[in-house]
Formats: C-alpha cells, sequence, structure tokens
C-alpha cells in the first residue's frame, strides 16, 4: 500500500509545477468574502476613520482626537464603559458559572427545559430585559420606586442579567463534555462537592470561561440599548457619547474619533484574547 | 477489610437493576463480578461505593454499615475503564488528589505518591500529564491513585476493556502481582471477560438479569457449574437435555455413562460438557453426528457438529486433515467429565 501510493505521488508533482489552472482557483473563491468584507466593513470603517481626521473647521487633522481626548465627557464615558463592562463581565461569570452548575449537576426536574430556555433567551433584543426591569424596579414599577435603574448600578444588573445566558451557553456545552467518571473518582478519594468544583469541574471549565467572559466583554463594551433605556439619563458610555455627539450634536468628527477609540479597544481587547487563550492551551 | 452486601436491591424509576444481592468478601480476597452488559454487575460495585442508594438492603465495609455514608466517607478505591483521570494535573498531582482532600501532611503525601508510583511502576512518569501516557500506563496511574489512599477496599470497574488484547495480559498479571503485594486490601472487580474473572479472582459471583446466579472459586465454577447459564458464561459448554437413567443419562437414543450426582432414573435434566474435553474420533461416550461448521484456531480446531437436532462444540488439537462440512463424525468425552445440571436453559442458543 504505502510503496504503492508513494509511486502515484511522484508524477503528480511535476503537473503541479507547471501552473495548472487548478493552482489558481482556490485563490479565486477567496475573492466574493474579500469582496463583500471590504464594500461593507472595511470601506465604511475607512470613512468613518477619514471622517474622524476632519474637523468641521476644514483640513487633515488630529484636532477632532485631541478635542475629545480633552473633554471630560470623553473620559467620563471611557471610565464608565470600561469598569462597567468589567464589572458586567465579573457578574456574569461568576452567576453564569453557579447557575450553570446547577444546571448541569444537580438532578432537578425541569433541568431539561430550562437548559433549552437559555438558548431561546440567547435570542432575544437587549433592550426586552431592560423593558421587562423596568417593569419590576422602575419608577412606576412593581417592587416601587428604587430609581436604581437609572444608575450605573441599574445599567450593570441589566447587563448581567441580559449576558450571563451567552457565559452559561459554552459552559453548559464543557460541563457536557466533563466526564462524570472524573466526579465518581474525585468523591471515592475523598473531595467533598466544594472541592470537585474547585479542583476538578472548574480546571476544566476555563476555556469555556474564557470564550464565553471575553465574548460578554466585549458585547458589554459595546452595548447601546441597555444604557440607552436604563440610563440613558445619568450614564454615559462610549457608544452613548457617539449616538449623542452624531445625532444630537451633528459633531461628527468628534463622533468618528470616539467610535475609532471603542474599535480599538475592542480589537485589542480581542488580540488579548487570542494571546490569552493560545497560551491557555485552548 | 471485607465487604458485605444484605440483600441490596436498587431501582431506576421502577426497573429493578439489582434485586437483593447477598455477597461477601472476605478480607484480602478478590471477588469478580462476571455478567454481561445489563446484568446488574456494575449497578452493585456502584452501591459499594455509594454512588447510587439502595432501595432497600444495607452495605458494610469490615462490619461497619456504610448504607447512608457518601462516597467520600467510605475510604474506598476506585477504578474505571475510561481511567478518569484529571486531565489539567500532573501524574503525580493525580496520585495526590485524595490525600490533599483527606488533608495529609505534606511530607507524608510526597512519601505515599512516591510509594504509590513505585508499586504501580510510574515511578519515572510522575511530572507527566496523563495524555502524554498511553493506555496502559494512565490505567496504572489511576491504580496508583485509589491504592495511594489505602483504601479498605479496592473496586475495579471493567478496568482492562479499554486497553488492547496484549496490554490486557501483561496489566492482568500486573493485578494479581499487586494483590500479592497488598494482600490485606479486598477487590471487588467487575468484568464481562470470563479469562479475566477465572485469573485473578479468588471466587467469581456470575449475575444475570439483575440477580447473582451462582458463587464459588473459578474452579468451582467451572468443572461444577450450578445452573446452565453459569456453565455456558464461565468457559463456554455444551448443554443439551437429556433424561436420567441407571448408570447414566440418556440422549438422542443414545446411552451415556456419567455421575448422575444421585438424579432419579427417569428424571429430565441438561447435560454439561465442556468443549476441550470433547474429544473428536473413538472413545467412550460416543455421539455421531454431522459436521455444520469448523473454525480453525491456530492450536485448535472448533467443530460445530449437529447431534439430533442440537449443535455440539468440540475444540480438539489442530487437525491435519480436517473434516469437511457434511461429513458424520463421532464425538466422545469421558464420563467424568460430564456435569448434570437442573433441566432448563440448554445451550444452543449460546
Amino acid at each position: 500500500m504505502t510503496t504503492d501510493s508513494a509511486l502515484r505521488a511522484v508524477p503528480a508533482r511535476p503537473a503541479e509545477r507547471k501552473g495548472s489552472p487548478r493552482r489558481w482557483t482556490p485563490h479565486l473563491w477567496a475573492l466574493p468574502p474579500v469582496a463583500l468584507l471590504a464594500l461593507f466593513f472595511l470601506y465604511p470603517l475607512a470613512l468613518v476613520v477619514r471622517q474622524s481626521l476632519r474637523p468641521d473647521t476644514g483640513g487633515t487633522s488630529l484636532k477632532p482626537y485631541a478635542d475629545v481626548f480633552a473633554s471630560e465627557a470623553f473620559r467620563h464615558a471611557l471610565w464608565t464603559t470600561v469598569w462597567l463592562a468589567l464589572a458586567a463581565t465579573a457578574g456574569c461569570l461568576v452567576l453564569g458559572f453557579l447557575l450553570a452548575l446547577v444546571i448541569a449537576f444537580v438532578p432537578f426536574p425541569g433541568a431539561k427545559p430550562v437548559a433549552r430556555f437559555i438558548d431561546v433567551y440567547l435570542s432575544f433584543p437587549s433592550f426586552l430585559i431592560t423593558l421587562a426591569l423596568l417593569f419590576l424596579y422602575g419608577g412606576t414599577g412593581v417592587v416601587g420606586s428604587f430609581q436604581f435603574l437609572t444608575t450605573p448600578w441599574g445599567v450593570l444588573l441589566a447587563e448581567v442579567t441580559y449576558f450571563t445566558p451567552f457565559v452559561m451557553r459554552p459552559l453548559l456545552g464543557a460541563f457536557a463534555q466533563l466526564d462524570t467518571a472524573q466526579l465518581e473518582a474525585a468523591g471515592s478519594l475523598g473531595a467533598r462537592a466544594p472541592r470537585i468544583v474547585r479542583q476538578v469541574i472548574l480546571p476544566e471549565a476555563l476555556p469555556a470561561l474564557a470564550a464565553g467572559g471575553s465574548l460578554v466583554l466585549v458585547l458589554c463594551l459595546n452595548e447601546f440599548g441597555i444604557v440607552l433605556f436604563t440610563g440613558a439619563k445619568g450614564v454615559t458610555t462610549l457608544p452613548v457619547l457617539v449616538y449623542g455627539k452624531a445625532i444630537l450634536e451633528s459633531d461628527y468628527p468628534g463622533a468618528c474619533a470616539v467610535a475609532v477609540v471603542n474599535v480599538l479597544i475592542s480589537v485589542g481587547l480581542y488580540g488579548l484574547y487570542r494571546v490569552v487563550s493560545r497560551r491557555a492551551g485552548a | 477489610m471485607g465487604i458485605r452486601c444484605d440483600s441490596v436491591t436498587v431501582a431506576y424509576d421502577g426497573n429493578v437493576v439489582l434485586d437483593s444481592l447477598d455477597l461477601t468478601v472476605e478480607p484480602g480476597e478478590v471477588m469478580a463480578l462476571l455478567g454481561p452488559s445489563g446484568s446488574g454487575k456494575t449497578t452493585a460495585l456502584r452501591a459499594v461505593a455509594g454512588f447510587v442508594r439502595p432501595a432497600s438492603g444495607r452495605v458494610y465495609l469490615g462490619g461497619e454499615d456504610v448504607t447512608d455514608l457518601p462516597p467520600y466517607r467510605r475510604g474506598i478505591g476506585m477504578v474505571v475503564q475510561s481511567y478518569a483521570l484529571f486531565p489539567h494535573l500532573r501524574v503525580d498531582e493525580n496520585v495526590a488528589f485524595g490525600l490533599k482532600a483527606r488533608r495529609t501532611p505534606r511530607d507524608e503525601i510526597r512519601q505515599r505518591v512516591a510509594e504509590a508510583l513505585e508499586l504501580t511502576g510510574m515511578a519515572g512518569y510522575a511530572r507527566r500529564h496523563p495524555r502524554e501516557l498511553s493506555g496502559g500506563q494512565q490505567q496504572r496511574v489511576a491504580i496508583a491513585r485509589a491504592l495511594a489512599i489505602r483504601p479498605r477496599v479496592l473496586l475495579l470497574d471493567e478496568p482492562l476493556s479499554a486497553l488492547d488484547t496484549r496490554l490486557r495480559a501483561g496489566m492482568l498479571a500486573e493485578l494479581a502481582r499487586l494483590h500479592r503485594e497488598l494482600p490485606d486490601v479486598s477487590m471487588l472487580y467487575v468484568t464481562h471477560d470470563q479469562v479475566e474473572a477465572l485469573t485473578l479472582a479468588d471466587r467469581i459471583a456470575v449475575m444475570d438479569s439483575a440477580r447473582l446466579r451462582s458463587c464459588g472459586t473459578p474452579r468451582e465454577l467451572y468443572r461444577a457449574p450450578a445452573d446452565a447459564f453459569t456453565a455456558s458464561f464461565v468457559g463456554g459448554a455444551n448443554l443439551v437435555p437429556v433424561t436420567v437413567t441407571a448408570d447414566g443419562v440418556s440422549f438422542a437414543g443414545t446411552e451415556l455413562k456419567l455421575d448422575t450426582a444421585g438424579a432419579a432414573a427417569g428424571a429430565r435434566a441438561t447435560l454439561c460438557v465442556r468443549p476441550h474435553l470433547v474429544g473428536l474420533g473413538e472413545g467412550p461416550n460416543r455421539l455421531p453426528g454431522t459436521v455444520r461448521e469448523i473454525q480453525w484456531r491456530g492450536a485448535t480446531h472448533r467443530l460445530y457438529v449437529e447431534v439430533d437436532g442440537h449443535t455440539m462444540m468440540a475444540d480438539v488439537r489442530e487437525l491435519k486433515a480436517p473434516p469437511a462440512l457434511g461429513d458424520t463424525v463421532d464425538l466422545y468425552f469421558a464420563p467424568d467429565d460430564g456435569v448434570l445440571l437442573p433441566a432448563g436453559v440448554t445451550g444452543d442458543d449460546h
């Protein structure tokens, strides 16, 4: 078998070297997606970057950036965006891990429908959750007039509520892969539930936690609907700032400058995630 | 430290998967639970380990009633088919896991991990990860991990089933050696492979359809099986319906001589003869039949011979000139190689 296939492999090579049309076919297939990407994504993005370098006063300069960085509103929005995203991600990771643990490992009637509901939940629009929270905690809501929904804490609550299933989905997948014999082996060796969670389940769930966590982090950084619905009065994040500058102040160069900063943060975080996950061996 | 199951019954959703099991494993004894899949043998082991709760009955370890104790307080070592090593921990950390869970002092952990790895021949692999080891090596680590906590009993659930045939033979010898070096540890060994059970066990408990069929030393079960199921599952057997006569049995119109062990003449019974005790050619207790199939197995030929509508198997030494299909041949067996069993299931479908 081996010699036979080796013999057949030899004459195949010169034919390849002659540059038959076959060699170019794979590259041709790459053209449509690249063209689409360029037309609908890269070109508009380039326009945003160009606009951000063209102040209303004319010419090309970094003035919009200088203005934006110098403004108190931008620095405040940047800080609010980052800490809200980080806190929401942390909250989602903790809550999602605990809930996924219960659904996957504590046998209770209805665990399966609950797991399925999470899939449905992922398809809900984010403002729907916020709307529901408004009914519950809002000024005229069921629970009463806490008024805290319009504070950053309200945004945090809404984001944790909405994004937790995004952490649970990959976690439930990872837990389903886990060999239950490992949990039993750990039990027979004398480990109680907390130690089993810490030393057996958690290490194997790390790649799923990293995947879910980084997804939530990026989504939170760019979240618009939730912030608009809850904290619009008092809470300004970068996307809301872009919206305000572009629509309310008609300051397009400023809006574009903020948008570019937002994109850079997202891309940077994504790069960081790739580096970290590669090092973790995921 | 022994194991005792006292009419242990386990049911899932009303399905009885283990029906009032009575079983005693003496301290230091190796007991094999042998049976086909679905016979309840793994459930019995899981009941001893504490992973399933009996619907009724009690489980004792070393005289102590552990029925209500969770697995982590039973002090058992467990080895399973899939090894169940912790993939993110190194070999030595895997072995130390149980000791850490028991808050053993650090110096003692180091010493006992080294001991356990030495015992299983894995001392040179302490700093590897499980994925860098072969299946046989991973199973050794799993055994070392189970032994490191100095368990009262060692439970093995099909430990060799994931290994290939050659490795399995080696590991079997290894387990036998381990048992010699740890004479105080009782072992409960679940398997569907009769060779493993016959090789390793002091006694074998044969299970079928959630029930214990028979229990005895390998020799007892092999030479004098108590029922047809045990006979065919342990070692394979020819089982044919016979009628007891004054000094033997009558089968297919032929008088066969054998010890009837006091069975009343005229009673119906099942004759059990091991295939390797059946000869081809002239001899006592002759049975003429037609060759239906021949399998060459290297050192032996297996003949399937139809005798009066019943298929009898004969394992004979490799034949220079094997008979052709359809030939008429004579089978025979020595009078003391036939065992009479209660009438009932015959072996035609085994």
